[in-house]
């Protein structure tokens, strides 16, 4: 029995720590960095002003902490206005809705591996919350969950933009589900295993995805990861933007298009309700940002064979390179949410069909084709040369296949008659 | 009307896969942001730029001296070189004013005063600072030149009271005005 | 699975699908399927076969739910929320459930009630006997895990290819039946 409730102690800890206490801030410094990023690009100072009141207190001087605590004023700001529920809507859902967006994004959480095991007195712990075997899959599926949120909103909000939105974020996320899920099969083909943290292990050893310079040895010579690059690049391509879709991000941020839809599927929210809509993309992001790097980018690795010996850094019995593993997933982590900000600084608004058009002509046949470039240069080794060649031949001619159709579809546009 | 038809341009392949434009778009963007970092975006200059884009921040830098010649500020009342109050109260100003935020109680000069012979002056003159658009019409109308735009822009207050300029706030910071036509002087 | 858990998840099951054909609202009914599949992928999962209970959530409740959701919203089904009570569909409705039960009842009864095997270290370690020794199953096998993702993978692509790859195809008959049909229409 004490062993279970230590068990529960664990695995409590980390939920609160890795959920609440470094996901969760990331959202609103997040937001800052958001605010701050784009001022920079638009020529603009941004939020500088919010620290600490030390005039109030009868101080000389107010410490500005460059505006940091802004984002934090922001939620107390929108925590204290009404909370207002129009007439009109669908209580039940319209209640559920933001929850809903929220908690799938933060369940995510607990399968992203955010450094090597820390190991104290003897005893080594993980630092991820949940060790699945299934870990990608378990994203997706969770993920996949906080539609739900956005199209109930849209629904039970009972007004024309609302709906709108709700329905084009549903059709939206569904269709890049697709594109996501098959961009990463050439990953898990490569690496064999669907556990996150497995995953990390063996890029830190032999060499990240996108960045295979070390760690060469029989299993994993330098020719053949060189040659898996070019999968991996396509894939990392493919997931990004689907990346992007999926959390209703720029460019693909049309469910909630200001031009076109007042607030989008939110419109009728206010105060906290609110407040999760918004926490919610940015968590999502987050979330996103740590899957994308975990998967490509090394996760905690800090690479170049620096690893096996972070790892071992200790004083006395406690092995302290985990924690600096976690620096180096949490700075990794801001520099994509940076690059997320500054594709949505630059690039416009898709239009709802070219949006589509991407996901499903572009997307959907180009990951599919490199699913099985990517079988070919994994399988390559044990294979003879003529079958190699017959596959290499029928991969070209199927890809040069899918661009003609894809060529013709697009040349003569029918005119849709209701 | 003349209908014109547009021809959709004829856009090459490396234009359709849009990944160019892309990277030329994250060369534009972060050029501004290097440059606005540095303190050295267009136009930093001649805006009297913080060292941060193109913005000047408020309470520590302010743009008085760089306001224009023409600048019109809050509307104000003068004095002449003499110290004689110029407005007679006539109330034209009063009648013109858009959003009505001039309110005058004109009275008469006493028999021993001086400049008896103006024979009117405000014994109060208000201007409402949060009707007030700042249109100068006031002044404008003004045939004895005593109200003027001047360059005060922070006018605030923590309460409606604060804001109601009274004659004394008025005169306080129009100050006084030499220069201008000596009607009721004995110099004329 | 630890029984209270079997019974948490078998009661957000039950909730959900009583509560499918109490509520009159369609989207409500929509929203307790999603519940009881949720809680359906609960029970997978707690039963150690991880991937069949995260595909249930990835592609029924994230995929086909949302779809049914869709319809059902741009629908607007109103004549639903009446309490109209015809009797003929009722009783096709509860014979229905009767012959199931029979059913069910029939093999409930003819099944061995035997306890499914323990997955402890020594019976999964025996269990790699049948692998090739250098294979991930029977590595992780013999780490003691059940490497339940790999073994639906072998099972598939060896014992069931040619009905797993006869099904492909009709799968992909009906998407290119999909993409004519809507072509058609549109001209």
């Amino acid at each position: 029995m004490p062993e279970l409730i230590f068990q529960i102690a664990i695995i409590i800890t980390k939920i609160v720590i890795l959920t609440f206490m470094v996901v969760l801030p990331l959202v609103p410094v997040s937001v800052y960095f958001e605010r701050r990023f784009s001022a920079v690009i638009q020529d603009r100072v941004g939020p500088n002003r919010v620290g600490i009141p030390l005039t109030l207190l009868g101080f000389k001087k107010d410490f500005h902490l460059f505006g940091l605590i802004q984002p934090i004023a922001d939620g107390l700001k929108l925590f204290l206005k009404e909370d207002f529920t129009p007439a009109h809507v669908r209580k039940a859902f319209y209640w559920m809705a933001p929850a809903l967006t929220v908690v799938p994004a933060l369940i995510t959480v607990c399968v992203v591996p955010f450094g090597s095991p820390i190991s104290i007195f003897g005893h080594t712990e993980k630092l991820v919350i949940a060790d699945l075997d299934i870990g990608p899959l378990f994203v997706f599926s969770v993920a996949s969950l906080s539609v739900y949120g956005i199209t109930l909103a849209g629904w039970s909000s009972n007004s024309k933009f609302p709906f709108i939105g709700g329905v084009r974020s549903t059709a939206q996320m569904i269709s890049y589900e697709i594109a996501l899920g098959l961009s990463i099969i050439p990953v898990l083909m490569y690496y064999g295993d669907l556990n996150l943290s497995t995953i990390v292990q063996q890029q830190a050893d032999h060499g990240w995805l996108l960045l295979p310079l070390w760690g060469h040895d029989a299993d994993h010579t330098f020719i053949s990861k060189l040659l898996f690059w070019f999968p991996a690049a396509i894939a990392f391509l493919i997931f990004t933007i689907s990346i992007f879709a999926e959390t209703n991000r720029m460019p693909f941020d049309l469910p909630e298009c200001e031009t076109e839809l007042v607030g989008g599927y939110h419109t009728e929210y206010s105060s906290m309700k609110f407040a999760m809509f918004f926490m919610g993309e940015y968590a999502a992001m987050v979330i996103g940002s740590a899957l994308i790097i975990t998967l490509f980018l090394g996760g905690w690795s800090i690479g170049f064979g620096a690893d096996a010996w972070v790892s071992q850094l200790h004083i006395g019995d406690f092995y302290f390179g985990g924690l600096i593993h976690l620096g180096c997933f949490m700075t990794k982590l801001i520099g994509f949410i940076l690059f997320f900000i500054l594709v949505r600084w630059t690039v416009p608004r898709f239009r709802y069909d070219q949006l589509m058009k991407l996901g499903w002509v572009v997307f959907f046949e180009a990951a599919l084709i490199n699913v099985f470039l990517a079988a070919l240069i994994v399988a390559a080794p044990q294979l003879e040369k003529t079958i190699i060649g017959v596959g290499a031949v029928l991969l070209v001619i199927v890809t040069a296949a899918v661009i003609w159709v894809a060529k013709v579809s697009e040349e003569t546009p029918k005119v849709l008659r209701a | 009307m003349a209908v014109v038809k547009l021809q959709r341009p004829k856009l090459n392949f490396g234009e359709k896969i849009y990944f160019g434009a892309l990277i030329k778009g994250f060369f534009l963007t972060m050029t501004h942001a290097v440059k606005s970092l540095r303190g050295k975006s267009v136009g930093a200059d001649e805006l009297a730029s913080s060292g941060l884009g193109v913005t000047m921040q408020f309470p520590e830098q302010r743009w008085d001296e760089h306001l224009p010649e023409y600048y019109r500020g809050a509307p104000t009342l003068v004095t002449d070189e003499q110290g004689r109050e110029r407005c007679v109260s006539c109330q034209l100003c009063e009648f013109i004013c858009p959003p009505k935020a001039i309110k005058i109680v004109p009275s008469e000069i006493p028999s021993d005063d001086p400049w008896v012979k103006v024979e009117k002056r405000p014994l109060e003159f208000e201007i409402d600072m949060i009707r007030c658009i700042y249109c100068g019409m006031c002044e404008e109308v003004c045939p004895e030149q005593a109200i003027y735009l001047r360059k005060d822009y922070l006018i605030t207050g923590l309460k409606r009271a604060d804001m109601v300029h009274d004659k004394k706030k008025l005169y306080e910071i129009g100050g006084t005005r030499a220069g201008l036509v000596n009607k009721w002087n004995e110099l004329k | 699975m630890p029984s209270y858990l079997f019974w948490l998840f078998s009661t957000v099951m039950l909730i959900g699908g009583v509560s499918v054909i109490a509520f009159r609202n369609p989207v409500s009914s929509a929203m307790s399927v999603v519940t009881c599949f949720v809680g359906l992928a609960g029970l997978f999962i707690g039963l150690s076969a991880f991937f069949v209970g995260v595909i249930q959530i990835l592609v029924y409740t994230g995929a086909v739910m949302v779809l049914f959701l869709f319809i059902i919203m741009l629908l607007d089904l109103k004549d639903e929320e009446k309490a109209a009570k015809p009797l003929l569909p009722i009783a096709a409705g509860i014979a229905l459930v009767a012959a199931f039960m029979v059913q069910l009842i029939g093999i409930l009864s003819r099944t061995p009630d035997v306890i499914a095997p323990n997955l402890d270290k020594e019976s999964l370690a025996a269990a790699a006997s049948g692998f090739p020794a250098t294979s991930k199953i029977a590595t992780t096998l013999t780490q003691g895990k059940l490497p339940d993702v790999h073994l639906i993978g072998h099972t598939l692509f060896t014992d069931y290819n040619l009905p797993l790859q006869i099904l492909g195809v009709l799968l992909l008959v009906a998407t290119v039946g999909v993409v004519v049909l809507s072509k058609r229409q549109a001209e």
